[in-house]
């Protein structure tokens, strides 16, 4: 099992700018732009010893480690990065960034807008996973790095992984797919655009431009997280953790907060809502909305993943509806379709979309097998 | 017993030609997978339903997909491998029918093996009054995994209603080739099986 006491340790995240115009998919041109990123273990003298870890949703570039000035404030994905752990820092020289229209430092709808001197806010154009990529791309060139060992993700972060295999095969050497999809179904898309309307129609959103008002629209954006996190947990989970358990003990006959997950849901909206953008919430939405490789095949994958000449880990996780394993299987039958090399596991764990964070034993066992496959 | 040096999968690779595309279902640790692909020069994928084989599998370095062979195969399109290899798993199978022709639609041939429930010691067992218990038959009746179990005659038969076409048969004892009397002498069949 994962050591909990060990790991990256102290971490600093750093910061690179690119002045180079980079013109995103929608046509739109950013003059300049920054990422923020950081780095566990050492880059080798080849540079081929480099994990890309790309974050979902709501992620950013702080994977492992903790701050110095901040130690609480432990990375998202710590329990597999570090030494001796499935990405294992000795080996790898572990790479995680903000995507550009984050809140953490890279060039997104709060920084400011060259043009005008103000923020962003709902000017920032829209970014789609092959945007992320090229931005991506371009940090790997500013790092050395010519071709990564692996790119890594999950939910959104693994389609970034699929869409590097596709779009620069030459830079990518392996790519693991975890609890994603091959493009979202039209009930996930609704998902989102509830959480979209909850965050456009509060009062506070001002048309993205609430930074000028100096006001956020909270309420939206604790909706949007709420209605969210439903879908990141699994019935099963849910029913073992909260079932229909009172907090008082017994019914109030009110709207206040009764059911401990009616708790649990308004804690986890507040706390999100705290420290979230919701012009970054909506650009995450709708690069996931908007992700198809297939679209420019006829919605043929197999066609679409065939320029891949990466080799793949596809896992799944069984509690998984929001991208359940059946998803994950259409990337796998595209890949067999196509005799690229793939591996697939579908690992029975009871988080739901949100396994893929988690410490389970068979989940990390494989992939630190698979990257023992990996030369540096 | 080295896996590699199980009379059935030295029969199987003397199957497979090089660049030769293989399934392996129910591929356990990649151990037949692996001796195809570096002593023969294959390729493929190994599909597996148990945990602790898939990792055993990603180990040995070998492509291998999580799934329940019971299920069929419907991520597989038509005769998309040379050889799909069903190596000492039909006989734990329920729907026993249903994977061969699944077989036989996604491989332009099948290999099957199985334990020959004809063998003499499984008929010595039997008039005694016990299931038979043997090297290939390993488990007592009450947890063997074995459901679907059929002497080489009965497999025979089976092909010929089925109009499957046994293009080669091979037949063994302690690892030794089988040639005369094989329902009765021999404890392991392996079959090259196409569509009739």
């Amino acid at each position: 099992m994962t050591d909990m006491t060990a790991g990256v340790g102290i971490v600093a995240a750093q910061r690179a700018h690119f002045d180079q115009p980079l013109t995103l998919r929608s046509g739109a041109v950013l003059p300049a732009f920054d990422l923020t990123y950081e780095t566990y273990g050492t880059l080798n003298a080849a540079g081929s010893n480099a994990i890309l870890v790309c974050h979902a949703l709501s992620g950013h570039h702080h994977v492992a480690g903790r701050y110095a000035e901040d130690p609480d404030n432990v990375g998202w994905w710590d329990n597999i990065v570090g030494p001796g752990r499935p990405l294992d820092t000795e080996r790898f020289f572990v790479v995680g960034v903000n995507n550009l229209g984050g809140f953490h430092g890279s060039t997104g709808p709060a920084s400011n807008n060259p043009a005008t001197g103000k923020p962003w806010g709902a000017d920032f154009p829209v970014v789609t996973v092959d945007d992320w990529v090229q931005a991506q791309a371009r940090l790997a060139d500013h790092l050395g790095i010519g071709t990564w060992a692996a790119v890594i993700g999950g939910s959104l972060g693994g389609m970034q992984a699929l869409q590097w295999a596709v779009n620069l095969p030459s830079r990518v050497r392996h790519a693991l797919v975890i609890a994603a999809a091959p493009k979202l179904t039209a009930q996930n898309i609704a998902f989102n655009d509830v959480a979209r309307q909850a965050i456009i129609t509060d009062p506070d959103f001002h048309g993205g431009h609430y930074y000028e008002h100096g006001v956020r629209p909270l309420r939206g954006l604790r909706l949007a997280r709420m209605l969210g996190h439903i879908t990141y947990l699994s019935d099963d989970q849910m029913a073992e953790k909260f079932g229909r358990v009172l907090r008082s003990g017994a019914f109030s006959f009110g709207y206040g907060v009764e059911f401990e997950i009616e708790s649990y849901l308004r804690y986890q909206g507040d706390k999100f809502a705290g420290v979230f953008d919701a012009n970054t919430y909506l650009l995450m939405t709708k690069a996931l909305d908007y992700f198809d490789p297939a679209h420019h095949f006829d919605g043929d994958l197999a066609r679409a993943l065939a320029p891949a000449t990466a080799k793949f880990l596809v896992v799944s996780f069984t509690t998984d509806w929001r991208f359940a394993p059946s998803r994950s299987r259409e990337i796998v039958n595209a890949l067999l379709k196509n005799e690229q090399d793939v591996c697939y596991a579908e690992i029975d764990c009871n988080y739901g979309h949100d396994s893929f964070l988690m410490v389970d034993p068979q989940y990390h066992a494989l992939v630190r097998a698979y990257l023992d496959r990996v030369s540096p | 017993m080295n896996t590699r040096d199980r009379p059935d999968f030295q029969v199987i690779a003397s199957w497979v030609q090089p660049g030769e595309r293989v399934l392996d279902l129910g591929c356990g640790d990649g151990a037949l997978l692996k001796l195809l692909i570096e002593a023969r020069g294959a390729r493929g994928y190994g599909i597996e339903i148990d945990d602790a084989n898939v990792l055993a599998a990603v180990k040995n370095g070998m492509n291998v997909i999580q799934s329940d062979l019971e299920a069929g195969l419907s991520g597989f399109e038509d005769a998309s491998f040379d050889h799909v290899v069903l190596s000492q798993t039909l006989q734990a199978m329920r729907h026993t029918e249903a994977i061969v022709y699944e077989m036989l639609r996604v491989g332009r041939e099948a290999v099957v093996s199985f334990p020959n429930f004809g063998y003499w010691k499984h008929r010595m067992d039997i008039l005694q009054g016990h299931m038979p218990v043997s090297e290939g038959l390993p488990y007592q009746w009450y947890d063997t995994p074995n459901i679907h179990l059929c002497t080489i005659d009965d497999f025979d038969a089976f092909c010929a209603k089925r109009n499957i076409a046994v293009k080669e048969r091979r037949v063994f004892d302690e690892g030794r080739l089988i040639t005369e009397e094989q329902n009765f002498l021999g404890s392991l069949a392996v079959y090259r099986i196409t569509r009739g």
